[in-house]
């Protein structure tokens, strides 16, 4: 019985041939849908899910464009800072030149005068030549230097030692030249003035001249020594 | 023998000419599918209980399909399309595994 069956099956008969039509066109419309949904655009997408896919996106875009703005806020903050930093550094810099050329740790250069002190009989003492420096401090020298080897700074000691003298520990010959640098004018003024910086040495039997000059340039640095004792109060 | 040839002959006309489906059907066609399958896992459950009829299988599967995009096109009408499509789907897809999980037994009395 089972036999005949089977057999039957394999007989075109019209119902048969219905089923196998039926199954072909299964068959087909399977094929065509997979293929149909290997091309990727939302023709075949519902209205509703089209809808919600638009919601999603919208939702995604606004918090992205949140995550955007944050993100810009931040870059912001970092890019000011940056600026602040960089011009505390700028600040810092010049700080730091300024109190070099005070220290007498780099060289400088700039309008001043040169005093040259002609001293043929010894008489110019430690003192006097130290009396010749206050007063081109006092008209505002910025930078001083004696014969292009001492350095003048706040430390700086004067010391007579068998008819030389002893500037910061270095030995200058006469005659002297005093490199300076400030107002030009301020400056020559002040070493000439009655019972000034000329009178003063002329009186003890030296003499003084002064030029004005353009563009003073002094190399001579002053020996840095770290602080032993002193340390900063703040 | 002749309707798996049919099938065989309807994925190969589908894998050769590529057809696009029309944009009127788009929607209807996946539920469709299953409803189809649905059939002819019934008919082949029928097949194995030796109580296969193809007068009853044609029937089954053209109301199947019919039904099925009906539902589809009507859920589409009052603004529940995805819904309804997905119940659908739930329905024929129990209906599809309970086939299946006969036709399992019969084979391998498991």
């Amino acid at each position: 019985m089972p036999e005949s069956r089977w057999r039957s099956l394999l007989r075109p008969t019209f119902p048969l041939v219905t089923v196998a039509v039926l199954l072909g066109i299964l068959g087909l419309a399977i094929v065509a849908q997979i293929h149909e949904k290997d091309n990727d655009d939302y023709s075949n997408v519902r209205g509703d899910d089209l809808v919600e896919l638009l919601k999603s996106l919208d939702a995604a875009n606004e918090r992205l464009g949140t995550q955007i703005d944050e993100l810009t806020t931040t870059r912001n903050g970092l890019l000011s800072s940056t600026k602040r930093s960089e011009q505390a550094e700028k600040q810092a810099k010049l700080r730091a030149e300024q109190l070099a050329i005070l220290a007498g740790t780099s060289g400088a250069t700039g309008p001043g005068v040169e005093v040259i002190i002609q001293d043929p009989d010894k008489d110019i003492d430690a003192s006097a030549l130290l009396d010749a420096i206050e007063e081109l401090r006092d008209a505002g020298a910025e930078a001083i230097a004696i014969n292009g080897v001492a350095r003048v700074i706040a430390q700086t000691y004067f010391l007579d030692e068998d008819d030389e003298i002893r500037v910061g520990g270095r030995e200058i010959k006469r005659p002297y030249v005093i490199e300076a640098i400030g107002d030009p004018s301020v400056l020559a003024g002040a070493v000439r003035f009655p019972g000034g910086l000329i009178d003063t040495i002329t009186t003890r039997g030296g003499t003084a001249t002064v030029t004005k000059q353009d563009k003073v340039t002094i190399t001579a640095l002053a020996d840095v020594t770290t602080p032993e004792y002193a340390r900063p109060s703040s | 023998m002749i309707p798996v040839i049919g099938l065989a002959i309807g994925i190969a006309a589908g894998l050769l000419f590529e057809p696009t489906v029309p944009t009127d059907l788009q929607p209807y066609l996946p539920i469709a599918i299953v409803a189809a399958l649905d059939a002819v896992i019934g008919a082949l459950r029928a097949l194995g209980e030796r109580r296969f009829n193809d007068r009853v299988f044609v029937v089954s599967f053209i109301s199947n399909v019919v039904i099925a995009a009906f539902m589809v096109y009507l859920g589409d009408q009052l603004g529940v399309g995805s819904q309804l499509s997905t119940g659908v789907v739930v329905v024929l897809g129990i209906r599809i595994f309970a086939n299946a999980a006969a036709i399992r037994r019969r084979i391998f009395h498991a």
